[in-house]
């Protein structure tokens, strides 16, 4: 009987098949799934939140209906304050360490099972590229459900403190690039959170899950959280 | 002398802890035979899983070859050696190491959607397998709603799922009790009967002396002494007359 020994190329896996995998995953996985998403909803919601409500503040002050409560004068010029800035960043450190941590948290639990799929005949590629698919739709969904948070947690403060007058004067699309090129505007703003908060999440999983692909199997099976 | 598939050659490896060097093997020379059932006992920290993981390209050692059907294995690309542990080898481990959201026939088809299978040809082999290994009403359920003895036929039935020519397992039978260990056990050697397949077992396991061919024993990563059969069966007759 005669038997090849020759060793061959593993194949590429088709990608159907890692869609549905890494949505099985998701699906099966769901409670776990849904408190990764909400670390990256918590992270986008606060970002947004201080953005929309910078820009409804402008929108307002420029439409004269508020008298400005603190009028620091470099306010004056530039109409956004050095603790507005500081907040933005601040928000901004806050919602990329709090995806990545999370990311980081929900991959590092299962370096087990990267090394069982390597034992497998998994390649380093159809591993990644299963965490980059589910992080990208847990990215997105998480993001938009946090954008659309901190929106509402504007609207509602602008509310408080502008009253109805707000809708008049609402800041839903840019205001004219040459005036005023930092408006961006609340739909503007809202892709760009969703935008971030993918790209945040798919960085978090695909570095770690990259890693873990790359050491042989045997370490990675041994690694414990 | 029947044809040699595993084959070590002076099989170092060492793992560097900070500056601490720990050697877990020392230089192993082992040659087993195709359809060979073997043992690898030894006490813990001896390096029997180390040595597990050399022969299953699941690491590199330190120094010295393992050959495959005379093929040395570190002159393999990383998608030949993936290739090899999807075609070749079947992985059993102590703790199953299936994955927690796949259900019992998804987690043995998966070495098949590897190998590129049709997912009708994968279906019909998964459950064929899965009956072999008396699972044959449970294949849709997940890790999570079997029992342990039930959990190691999936991974036994999944280790089978590309026709390897070695069967790893390590310490199969340690998650298990007594009688559903020899079940266990019986299983693995029926399967290696059956499908002539070699096995390579690491044990501490003394019910997986009599169904061995050969023992090998490991000690601080060398190897002790290799017993046949007909010198087990004695020792097996003192163990049990304790
Ligand atoms: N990844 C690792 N890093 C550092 N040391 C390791 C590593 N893996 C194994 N060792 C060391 O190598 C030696 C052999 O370990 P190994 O796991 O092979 O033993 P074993 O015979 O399988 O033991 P047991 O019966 O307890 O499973 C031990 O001293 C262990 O501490
Ligand atoms: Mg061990």
């Amino acid at each position: 009987m005669e038997r090849p020994t020759q060793i061959e190329q593993q194949i590429e896996l088709p990608f159907g098949e890692s869609l549905r995998i890494s949505f099985q995953s998701l699906k099966i996985r769901f409670g776990r799934s849904i408190i990764t998403t909400a670390g990256i909803t918590l992270g986008i919601a606060f970002l947004v939140s201080v953005w929309t409500n910078n820009e409804i503040d402008l929108a307002m002050q420029e439409s004269g209906r508020t008298e400005q409560i603190t009028s620091l004068e470099e306010e004056q010029e530039q109409g956004i304050s050095t603790k507005d800035i500081w907040l933005i960043i601040m928000s901004l450190i806050v919602c990329v360490v709090g995806i990545a941590n999370s990311m980081l948290m929900a991959v590092t639990e299962r370096f087990q099972e990267i090394g069982t799929m390597k034992c497998l005949g998994a390649l380093d590629r159809f591993v990644v590229r299963l965490f980059l698919l589910e992080s990208g739709f847990q990215g997105l969904s998480g993001a938009l459900i946090g954008a659309l948070i901190g929106t509402i947690g504007s609207i509602l403060l602008g509310l408080k403190n502008h009253g109805l007058d707000l809708f008049f004067y609402f800041p839903l699309l840019p205001a004219n690039p040459e005036e005023a090129p930092m408006r961006l505007g609340i739909i503007v703003l809202i892709l760009l959170g969703c935008i971030l908060g993918m790209v945040l999440s798919v960085i978090g999983a695909a570095f770690p899950a990259w890693r873990a692909a790359q050491l042989p199997p045997a370490e990675a099976m041994r690694t414990e959280v | 002398m029947a044809e040699t598939v595993v084959k070590t050659e002076n099989v170092v490896k060492e793992y560097r802890m900070g500056t601490n060097v720990v050697r877990a093997l020392d230089g192993i020379n082992i040659e087993i035979a195709r359809g060979e059932y073997i043992s690898l006992m030894g006490p813990s920290g001896s390096g029997k899983s180390t040595l597990f993981n050399m022969i299953g390209a699941l690491d590199g050692p330190t120094g010295g070859s393992v050959y495959i059907d005379g093929q040395d294995m570190s002159q393999l690309s990383r998608s030949q050696i993936a290739w090899f542990r999807c075609h070749r080898v079947g992985y059993i481990f102590q703790s199953y190491n299936l994955l927690p959201v796949m259900s019992a026939l998804e987690n043995v088809t998966l070495p098949m959607i590897f190998a590129g299978l049709s997912n009708r040809d994968r279906n019909k082999k998964g459950e064929e397998l899965l009956n072999l290994v008396g699972l044959g009403d449970r294949t849709h359920h997940r890790p999570d709603e079997l029992s342990g003895g039930q959990r190691q036929r999936v991974a036994i039935a999944r280790a089978f799922a590309n026709d390897p020519t070695i069967i790893l397992a390590d310490e199969p039978t340690a998650n298990l009790d007594t009688i559903t260990g020899r079940e266990i056990i019986d299983l693995i050697r029926d399967l290696n009967r059956g499908k002539g397949v070699t096995v390579i077992s690491a044990t501490h396991d003394l019910k997986m002396l009599d169904v061995s061919d050969r023992i090998v024993d490991i000690r601080d990563g060398l190897v002790e002494r290799i017993r046949n059969r007909d010198e087990i069966d004695i020792e097996v007759g003192e163990v049990g007359g304790h």
